[in-house]
């Protein structure tokens, strides 16, 4: 039992760990700021989440004790981390930084000069 | 960038604050009560709670930060070093040295066997000139234009 709950956690810590480490590299490699924040938010959320539920279950399944304040962490960035990324996504795009120079489609840019109203009636 | 035209929309971010302000608050109660065994207490107590207040400054305006929360921090800070002085004065009404403190095991109803100790009066007088001095400081440099 022991061993099964040691390979468990070993697994979810490493997928952590990779995942964060996936999130680095795009926030390096990626264009632009928008698609480099879709990098870094989505994937660093799941990479810690990992990371906090192994913690959880090493102290669970080893010591047998339930340390609640993990659990609260892993509510805590699943709800605000996405909401970080929107935030900064949108003071970018406010502030004027451009798209990738290959982007086809920027629907806010027309929403914002009030063009959306004609799109739809043709 | 024209802001004149644009209505700032905070939807997403005020109804995620009205939920995350419960739990910092809650977890910042945590703190300050579990300072006397674990990691923790008035400090760190404080200085969450009154970033839960930052987090409300940030996510609405002044105004109505003011309008929920109608206190004057200045009168918090000194609140708290007047617990602070009156707990170290008590001690001299039993004949000990100042700032003395003793605990001793209640059995309260709820809760079970518990030792209060008047520590945590002390403790709380940290709290409360922790979240003074720093809304204090928040607020003047949020109101100068």
């Amino acid at each position: 039992m022991i061993e099964i709950s040691k390979f468990i956690v070993g697994y979810l810590i490493l997928q952590g760990a990779i995942l964060s480490l996936i999130a680095a590299i795009g926030v390096i490699k990626l264009p632009d700021p928008y698609t480099r924040n879709h990098a870094a938010s989505k994937n660093a959320t799941l990479g810690i989440m990992s990371i906090l539920i192994g913690v959880f279950l090493y102290f669970y399944f080893i010591h047998g004790e339930v340390n609640s304040r993990i659990l609260l962490a892993i509510l805590f960035i699943f709800i605000t981390a996405p909401v970080a990324g929107h935030l900064i996504s949108r003071a970018a795009y406010n502030s004027g930084v451009p798209l990738w120079k290959n982007s086809v489609q920027d629907d806010l840019k027309e929403a914002k000069e009030g063009k959306i109203e004609n799109r739809s009636t043709d | 960038m024209n802001k004149k035209n644009i209505k700032v929309n905070d939807l997403i971010f005020q109804t995620v604050t009205k939920i995350v302000v419960f739990i910092i608050i809650l977890y910042s109660l945590h703190l300050f009560f579990s300072g006397h065994y674990t990691p923790g207490g008035g400090f760190v107590g404080g200085l969450m709670t009154s970033s839960a207040l930052v987090l409300l400054l940030l996510a609405y305006d002044v105004k109505t930060v003011k309008n929920i929360l109608p206190f004057n921090y200045i009168n918090i800070a000194a609140s708290g070093l007047l617990i602070a002085v009156l707990t170290g004065l008590g001690s001299l009404f039993f004949k000990v040295p100042f700032l003395t403190h003793s605990f001793k095991y209640v059995d309260l109803p709820l809760l079970g066997e518990t030792s209060l100790a008047t520590a945590v009066l002390f403790d709380l007088a940290v709290y409360l000139v922790v979240i003074g001095v720093t809304m204090t400081i928040i607020q003047t440099i949020g109101e100068t234009e």
